[in-house]
């Protein structure tokens, strides 16, 4: 309790904030670990969903394949990776990456088979193509649960991405690190309890989001 | 011209074989009906037409030419289809949805509103309705908006796949009377699938019987089919065989018909009166009917 108190202190005092090592630095850097990770996750994991929720192929391997990928333990991952390309942020990126993609892949390709398949059938009917019927039908209506995979994901990447500085690399990891080897627990706290405010407001916009994407989808409450 | 079915068949990849070796044609402005019971084929051989299924053996014709070369995509756009789940996009308001199909060809957000509230008009709905959700109208209401969307762009031909199948007994009645109506305006070339008896005696022009199986059982005319039915299938089928269609007329107090059923329950009464018409009595006494015969 005493330590907690301690954190609070430190949180509260403006010169833990500031200077390019400071916890303001490094919460902004922990930011972009995130929005780095879950982005180029994004750009792996969107495509291969849509492809395997509108075709209605390949699911099975998106299944098996997203569950091996997801029993690989992420400190592993950065062990080995690291071991390969050396301390710096390209290890903690790739093992955040292969965190991520699942829960995107499976939020992408749920969304997309979501969609009633009469609708996707009418539309289908009306004339439009594999493309229109993709990005007028299946994008917009699965959106709520695109949105949800994205959610997890980027709730998974910011409290793992404290590891970046585990090979060198910043974040609020690297604090959490220097008070667990200089055992001072009010920083090592500090850290955990910007992780922890972070985590929620990023959960906190993207349920408003998603919320907001359920309600223009006119889809169930 | 119209639509010619030749020697269609269609076996789905799991070998089931939905409809063996179907000849027939839906002439231009007139509905044909195909009616059967659930199973025989019927909106497979309608989802050929705008090659939502390709036939696996045998020939489309759309006025002479066969569809199998028309690119799939630019054919729907051409054709109005209308099926029993409305299937309107959700997100979409209901003015936008029977705006869709204009748009993919090519008109301007504007117009095609215009054009659209034009056709809920048509279909008998107020335009305001246009601004909301179809999730915010009644089954009635969202199979009206169908229609619409299926005359978005005013096709020759309009499919229509029970389409008034999922609303309650009454609104099915409006709705079929009002296709009539919209029928003598409108004489497009309509491929209807239902498996009511009385929509297809109401409706068609043209009824096509399908059994079991995916064969024709008889084509013809109402007339033709409750007067002359082909086999013992059709007869039950129409309910010709246990007299539900058999009815009887006989003079009523006031020297009008009343028809009744086989068991002599009445049913209504005849307006013109069958064997030699004769000018009825005016109650007013004035000028007597200039066009009684
Ligand atoms: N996509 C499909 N794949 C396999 N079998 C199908 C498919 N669609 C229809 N069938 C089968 O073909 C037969 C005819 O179906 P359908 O044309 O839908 O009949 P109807 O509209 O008269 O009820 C049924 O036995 C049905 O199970
Ligand atoms: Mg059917």
């Amino acid at each position: 309790m005493n330590h907690l108190l301690e954190a609070w202190e430190l949180l509260i005092q403006a010169d833990t904030w500031t200077g390019p090592t400071g916890m303001g630095a490094r919460a902004w850097e922990h930011l972009l670990y995130t929005v780095l990770a879950v982005g180029v996750s994004a750009l792996i994991a969107l495509p291969a969903g849509l492809a395997v929720g509108h075709f209605g192929r390949g699911r099975n391997l998106a299944v098996l394949s997203t569950g091996a990928v997801r029993a690989l333990p992420t400190l592993g991952v950065l062990t080995l990776v690291g071991l390969v390309v050396g301390v710096g942020l390209m290890a903690p990126m790739v093992a955040l990456i292969i965190l991520a993609v699942p829960s995107i892949l499976a939020g992408t390709y749920s969304g997309a088979e979501s969609v009633d398949p009469r609708v996707v059938d009418a539309a289908r009917a009306q004339g439009m193509s594999r493309w229109q019927i993709l990005f007028a039908v299946q994008i917009p209506l699965g959106l709520p649960l695109i949105i949800g995979g994205i959610r997890l994901a980027v709730l998974q990447v910011v409290g793992t991405a404290m590891l970046a500085a585990y090979v060198g690399a910043g974040g609020l990891g690297a604090p959490l690190f220097l008070g667990l080897r200089t055992y001072d627990y009010p920083l090592l706290l500090a850290a955990s309890l910007v992780v922890i405010a972070l985590a929620v407001l990023l959960d906190i916009a993207f349920g408003t989001v998603q919320r907001t994407a359920r309600r223009l989808m006119r889809g169930p409450a | 011209m119209g639509i010619e079915f030749r020697h269609v068949e269609k076996t789905y990849p799991d070998g089931a074989q939905a409809v063996r070796d179907i000849s027939f044609t839906v002439p231009s402005h007139t509905t044909t009906v195909l009616l059967g019971s659930s199973g025989c084929g019927k909106t497979t051989l309608l989802r050929m037409v705008n090659r939502m299924v390709d036939p696996t053996g045998g020939q489309l014709l759309i006025d002479g030419e066969d569809i199998a070369g028309a690119e799939p995509v630019r054919l729907r756009r051409s054709i109005g289809y209308v099926m029993q789940h409305s299937g309107l996009l959700p997100h979409r308001r209901v003015i936008d949805n029977v705006a869709t199909g204009l748009r993919l060809n090519g008109a301007a957000r504007g117009p095609a509103r215009s054009q659209a509230e034009e056709l809920l008009e048509l279909v008998g709905l107020d335009p305001a309705l246009g601004r909301r959700y179809p999730d915010q109208l009644s089954g009635g209401q969202q199979q009206r908006v169908g229609v619409a969307r299926g005359l978005a762009g005013d096709p020759n031909i309009l499919l229509m796949d029970e389409p008034f199948g999922a609303v309650d007994p009454l609104v099915r009645l409006e709705l079929q009377q009002q296709m009539k109506r919209l029928q003598t305006e409108l004489r497009k070339t309509v491929l209807l699938v239902t498996h009511d008896i009385e929509e297809a005696l109401s409706l068609g022009d043209q009824i096509i019987l399908l059994r079991p199986g995916g064969e024709i059982a008889q084509a013809g005319t109402a007339q033709e089919l409750l007067s002359a039915p082909a086999d013992d299938f059709v007869a039950r089928f129409l309910g010709v065989a246990q007299g539900r269609r058999r009815l009887r007329t006989s003079a009523g107090q006031d020297g009008e018909w009343v028809v009744t059923d086989a068991e002599g329950r009445p049913l209504g009464v005849v307006e013109a009166p069958p064997g030699p018409v004769h000018p009825r009595a005016d109650p007013s006494g004035s000028v007597p009917p200039e066009d009684g015969r």
